[in-house]
């Protein structure tokens, strides 16, 4: 299994065809504490860049964008009682969604974990 | 090439620093711009600092906000010109709400004046400072001399044990009640001291000397009873205990009635007026206003923000001016301006977020109920 990383800080895993998505350590401390994630729905297709999550934290609305083409096949259902999941496990246990890929070659332009250190040791 | 307005190049100014600037820094605070100064938004999180501040007490530093003095001859009159508060009966030691209002009665700022031992002190908002200094000094007669105080510093410590923590350092603090305030001495510095805030807790809001701030942060801080609190969680307090805050739930789009504010406004003054927009208090007080500014309460978990929509089937009757998650409450809370007809409490509305239709209902505030140390009557 490979993780990769976006600039919008999302990781996403990939098993075969399948991606999980959700949003790195590092944005959930700059966003705070968290009270609602709006999941997309089972079946929704996404192309790489369109909003596809919103995080509320105590401060503000944050939009979550389709890190890779794909469909959705399964939203993170323990989000919907537990949103703080995102906070005290970003990167595990506080996954989104699995998307199914439409477009693999797009991994490509993402970033490996040390790319994304690297990437956030410079902001 | 044309020429920027006036408004562009005032925003490209840099933000300027507080006198806790560092202070803050070196206690991990996370400093987003507010009000043209860098100012700290959190220390360790939103959520603790809230119920930290309901639970304990928490340090603001709200040293951004205009703090003015004003003397001089004919100066109760001159201020009762111009606000629609009673200054010629405001006693020494004690503190009023009121606003600023424009000629057509819409609302230019809100305050808090107080009558001290040699001069009328006035608290008014940051971000809107020099445009009420500009205000003030187009309408005061030449006689009363306003100072803005920028050598001063201004921290509140609010929380249930802010008294407990203010009182070892200030012992005589003790003796306050709600909306009451006094000068006292530390460590040979000054204090002006009103028992008020913007939480609804218990608390207090202390000026001083500039160059006394840090020593005193330190020395609040070092009681086991206080934390730094960021603006974070002060806006979520006060959006609790129903309080208003300028530029977002007031601006000149609304009225004193509407944005119900009329207890500002003592008897004697609604029925003489003799204040700048006293013709629209006077017709509000007698018709009722248009819109209102109203509590929500939230069905679900999804926070409902300014700037959205608020219906009543079909109709949009309002929008929200301030909305959030409740740390207290652990549900959404929203305040918003609504048309007349739908601002009685338990009123059915729907607001929009992001498309999706919200059950909502207008609730009575404070949503948190007020812990003010008032005298007893």
């Amino acid at each position: 299994m490979s993780r990769y990383f976006t600039e919008d800080h999302e990781w996403v895993d990939v098993e075969g065809e399948i991606a999980t998505v959700g949003i790195t350590d590092y944005a959930q401390e700059q966003l705070g504490d968290i009270v609602f994630v709006e999941l997309p729905a089972e079946g929704a297709t996404f192309d790489k860049g369109d909003d596809a999550a919103v995080v509320e934290s105590v401060k503000a609305a944050s939009d979550v964008y389709a890190p890779v083409s794909g469909e959705v096949i399964e939203a993170n259902a323990a989000l919907e009682g537990e949103p703080a999941l995102v906070n005290s496990d970003a990167e595990e246990d506080g996954w989104f969604f699995k998307l199914r890929l439409t477009d693999a070659s797009e991994l490509e332009s993402l970033m490996d974990e040390a790319a994304y250190a690297k990437y956030v040791d410079g902001l | 090439m044309s020429a920027e307005p006036d408004t562009e190049i005032e925003e490209e100014l840099p933000p300027q620093e507080l006198v806790l600037d560092g202070w803050h820094r070196a206690r991990g605070a996370r400093m987003v711009e507010f009000a043209g100064y860098m100012m700290p938004i959190q220390y360790e999180g939103i959520m603790a600092e809230h119920l930290w501040t309901r639970t304990h007490a928490g340090l603001f530093d709200v040293s951004h906000m205009g703090q003015l003095s004003f003397t001089g001859e004919g100066l109760d009159a001159a201020l009762e010109a111009i606000i629609p508060a009673s200054i010629a009966s405001l006693a020494l030691g004690r503190q009023r709400y009121s606003l600023l209002l424009d000629e057509e009665g819409g609302i230019l700022d809100d305050l808090m004046v107080s009558r001290r031992p040699d001069d009328i002190y006035m608290v008014v908002n940051g971000a809107t400072k020099y445009d009420d200094i500009g205000w003030l000094i187009e309408h005061l007669p030449d006689d009363v001399t306003m100072n803005l105080m920028d050598e001063h510093a201004l921290l509140a410590l609010q929380g249930p044990e802010a008294v407990v923590a203010l009182s070892r350092l200030v012992p005589s603090v003790e003796g306050l009640f709600f909306m009451q305030c006094a000068g006292f001495a530390w460590q040979g510095h000054d204090l002006w001291v009103s028992r008020s805030g913007y939480t609804g807790e218990d608390g207090f809001e202390i000026s001083l000397p500039a160059e006394a701030a840090e020593a005193f942060a330190d020395a609040l801080c070092a009681q086991a009873e206080v934390k730094p609190i960021g603006l974070g969680a002060r806006d979520s307090l006060r959006l609790e205990a129903g309080l208003p805050l300028y530029g977002h739930d007031l601006s000149p789009e609304i009225s004193v009635i509407g944005a119900d504010l009329g207890f500002a406004i003592l008897k004697k003054r609604r029925e003489a007026g003799g204040y700048i927009g006293h013709a629209r208090v006077a017709r509000e007080l007698a018709q009722g206003a248009p819109v209102k500014r109203v509590g929500l309460g939230i069905e679900g978990k999804l926070p409902a923000r300014e700037g959205a929509e608020i219906y009543a089937g079909s109709t949009k009757v309002g929008t929200v001016t301030s909305g959030g998650h409740s740390p207290s409450l652990g549900v959404p809370i929203a305040m918003g301006w609504v048309d007349a007809a739908y601002a009685a409490t338990g009123t059915a509305l729907e607001i929009e977020v992001r498309g999706k239709r919200l059950a909502a209902r207008v609730a009575p505030m404070p949503f948190v109920p007020h812990h003010y140390h008032r005298q007893p009557s």
